[in-house]
């Protein structure tokens, strides 16, 4: 990124922290936990810092105008030490839903190549139209359909976590993670101190991953009708009767065609059912104790949209309800092949086009790579 | 403080606090060297140790886990805790992991009963309160099974193997897991025997008790007989193997998956059945019958001939038995070790 671009978006963040700093909640027991941040065009990742208030969490934000801040989900007696040395106490349980990750037909509709050769910018190439390099760079543009997607992976997530995990609602908080998905963050839970392993177990669970045909009625020997489990058994057994057999009136014939069919084909049903009925939550985020995640009310800047909290998620439009730089215009080179809409509002494509835009819709842009200050 | 009535202490003696209840009894250890009267009790805990060093369960006296008579009950806890005191007096490390193995077992099938007994309700209290004071889980009964907070179930079922112990494959309600009585104690089986194991290691070493000496010296040429006498070179094996061993030549209990792993690594490097089946010879549930059997299958001289090849470093990692070093060298599977060229 340009010095000019980088100059613009500093501007642009700084502006949005002086006047929405009451958008970034600073967490529980902040003086526990690591922070972290990043500046832009800086590969240095500064870590290990402990803060004590909202203040000198402020004063990070205006003396460094960093372009990404990051904070533990994991409290420790030494936030500020080396890695080891931190003494970690216990972590907040935190869920990452991906649209990248839901395999979803639409993303190839959205779905950008830049070719770091050439900078030539593609449709969702394998490689360079210009020159021929397979060495692209994949930005995607979410369209409101990987959104929803990810909704629907959210409530499924939720459902678990209050009905089998017995996890409080109001300890169960919502965010959007300020570009392609949604965090779920977990407070006061039973699993607290759990670790790396058990959160592992934890993941499996909420994936379905590892179920065996002996958990929902199949018997290697003698198996038989009575022990298949009912629509409306609670747990997996009940979500897993409602997919396979789809209504109860069909319950008792795919039964024996289950029984026909044997234990190993109904061990392959169990994994193709979890396909479906799995949640998918990127595994290595929740199972790791150490990580630091976006602090919520920062920006993000892979966009340019804010981590939010989400208090009404059906509502919730990213696009409008985490888009908070300003409308001021200003010039831009843009070069973006397919059309997005930010607040209400639609752009694109652009074709290496010189255009005037909102603040907000050229740090978009600049955010993906895809303009620069004309 | 978990008070104990008169059969729980024989179901239970590792509970009891051994120098207290001699006490209480009116006996110092001396006099089981020379009282003609409670020489059964010291019978009867060398049979206790001895059955514990073959591998099986001791069976007690108590019918339906209960003392017919108060000597019963009392030779039941001195057997015990006599048993405890020889083994110290040996000095064999080998007995203690059988015996605490042997125990844990025994205590096992007595927790699984009490815990079923849907008709007394006491029994299942106390058994509860049990694994409460020993483990810090707390278990609740509801109908027939036994309900846990879901994050103490994972503290230790992460330590199965087999996937019937992933949560998964658990009933899971409103945070709790529901578990069958046996399940329930199968869980906290490695921590019984560990607790039973630390409460022998860290009993206090008496002095040589007159009239035992004979005793003491036969137990210490039965430990002896368990431990192997062959010697293996482990400098050309990969560390998962040498861990294997290591953890067979502590007589601690290596897992299925692990035995599994050994043997086809050994039969890969061309040992023979014969060679390779007194490395298990110290594993806590060692039977030479079963080892030979099964290491004739592995090595395809028995059954349908499949010689089965040693699992891939991949799966090896799924079941917690790689331990990798840069030694290793990316090799993909144990038995290219040392073999992989750059």
């Amino acid at each position: 990124m340009n010095d000019i671009d980088v100059r613009f978006l500093e501007d642009s963040f700084k502006k949005y922290y002086f006047n929405h700093f009451d958008l970034i909640s600073t967490p529980q027991r902040t003086s526990e936990r690591e922070f972290g941040y990043q500046k832009f065009n800086s590969s240095f990742f500064n870590r290990h810092i402990s803060l004590k208030d909202d203040k000198e969490l402020h004063l990070l934000f205006m003396q460094n105008i960093p372009s990404d801040v990051y904070c533990s989900n994991a409290y420790y007696a030494f936030p500020n030490s080396p890695m080891n040395e931190k003494d970690w106490k216990e972590a907040d349980l935190i869920f990452d839903i991906d649209a990248k990750d839901l395999n979803l037909s639409c993303r190839k509709n959205h779905s950008i190549s830049i070719c770091n050769q050439c900078n030539q910018i593609s449709k969702d190439a394998i490689k360079c139209e210009k020159c021929n390099s397979i060495k692209l760079e994949k930005k995607s543009l979410p369209c409101k359909l990987c959104i929803e997607a990810s909704k629907i992976e959210v409530n499924k997530l939720s459902n678990i976590l209050i009905d089998d995990l017995g996890i409080d609602k109001k300890n169960i908080h919502v965010y959007f993670s300020g570009n392609e998905g949604f965090h779920v963050y977990v407070f006061n839970s039973q699993f607290q101190k759990l670790g790396s392993k058990e959160r592992s177990e934890l993941v499996d669970y909420i994936m379905f991953h590892g179920a065996i045909p002996e958990t929902f009625g199949m018997k290697k020997f003698k198996p038989n009708r009575s022990s298949f489990p009912d629509f409306d058994q609670k747990g997996w057994g009940g979500r897993f009767s409602k997919q396979v057999f789809s209504s109860k009136s069909k319950r008792s014939k795919i039964i024996s065609e289950l029984l026909d069919n044997g234990y190993s084909s109904f061990q392959k049903l169990l994994d193709n059912v979890s396909e479906n009925i799995g949640v998918k939550i990127d595994p290595s985020v929740t199972m790791d104790v150490h990580r630091i995640f976006r602090l919520p009310g920062s920006i993000n800047s892979k966009s340019g949209l804010t981590k939010i909290l989400c208090t009404d998620l059906t509502k919730f439009d990213p696009y409008t309800d985490a888009c908070f730089l300003n409308d001021d215009s200003i010039e831009v080179l843009a070069n973006c092949p397919t059309e997005f809409q930010l607040k209400n509002k639609k752009f694109g494509p652009y074709i290496n086009e010189k255009i005037s835009l909102p603040t907000y819709a050229a740090a978009y842009l600049m955010c993906k790579k895809l303009a620069t200050t004309a | 403080m978990l008070v104990l009535g008169q059969d729980e202490k024989a179901k239970y003696p590792f509970l009891a606090d051994a120098g207290q209840y001699l006490k209480d009894k009116g006996f110092s250890l001396v006099q089981f060297g020379s009282d003609p009267v409670l020489k059964l009790s010291v019978e009867k805990a060398l049979h206790r140790i001895k059955v514990a060093a073959a591998g099986e369960v001791y069976k007690s006296d108590l019918i339906d886990g209960q003392a017919s008579k108060d000597y019963v009950l009392e030779r039941e806890v001195f057997s015990f805790l006599l048993a405890i005191v020889l083994i110290k007096l040996t000095g064999m490390s080998t007995l203690i992991k059988r015996f605490a193995l042997a125990e844990a077992r025994r205590a096992e099938s007595y927790l699984e009963k009490d815990l079923g007994n849907a008709s007394n309700k006491s029994k299942i209290d106390l058994a509860t309160r049990i694994i409460f004071d020993l483990f810090n889980i707390e278990i609740i009964k509801e109908n027939d099974f036994f309900v846990m907070p879901v994050s103490d179930y994972l503290k230790h079922s992460v330590t199965f193997n087999e996937r019937e112990w992933k949560l998964i494959n658990r009933h899971v309600e409103n945070g709790k897991v529901f578990l069958t009585p046996d399940k329930t104690v199968r869980l906290i089986r490695k921590e019984l025997g560990n607790y039973i194991s630390s409460k022998i290691i860290n009993a206090p070493k008496p002095s040589m008790i007159p009239g035992l000496e004979n005793i003491v010296d036969e137990l210490i040429l039965i430990s002896k007989k368990l431990t192997p006498t062959y010697t293996i070179t482990t400098g050309d094996y990969p560390p998962c193997i040498k861990h294997a061993i290591d953890i067979l030549e502590k007589g601690e209990n290596l897992p299925h998956s692990g035995r599994f792993m050994l043997a086809t690594f050994l039969l890969s490097r061309g040992q023979t059945v014969q060679q390779i089946s007194p490395l298990f010879k110290n594993a806590p549930d060692y039977n030479p019958r079963v080892t030979l059997y099964q290491l004739n299958h592995l090595a395809g001289t028995l059954g349908n001939t499949t010689k089965y090849a040693c699992p891939s470093c991949e799966k090896l990692k799924t079941q917690n038995l790689c331990f990798i070093t840069k030694e290793c060298d990316n090799i993909i599977n144990p038995s290219q070790f040392g073999k992989k060229r750059q």
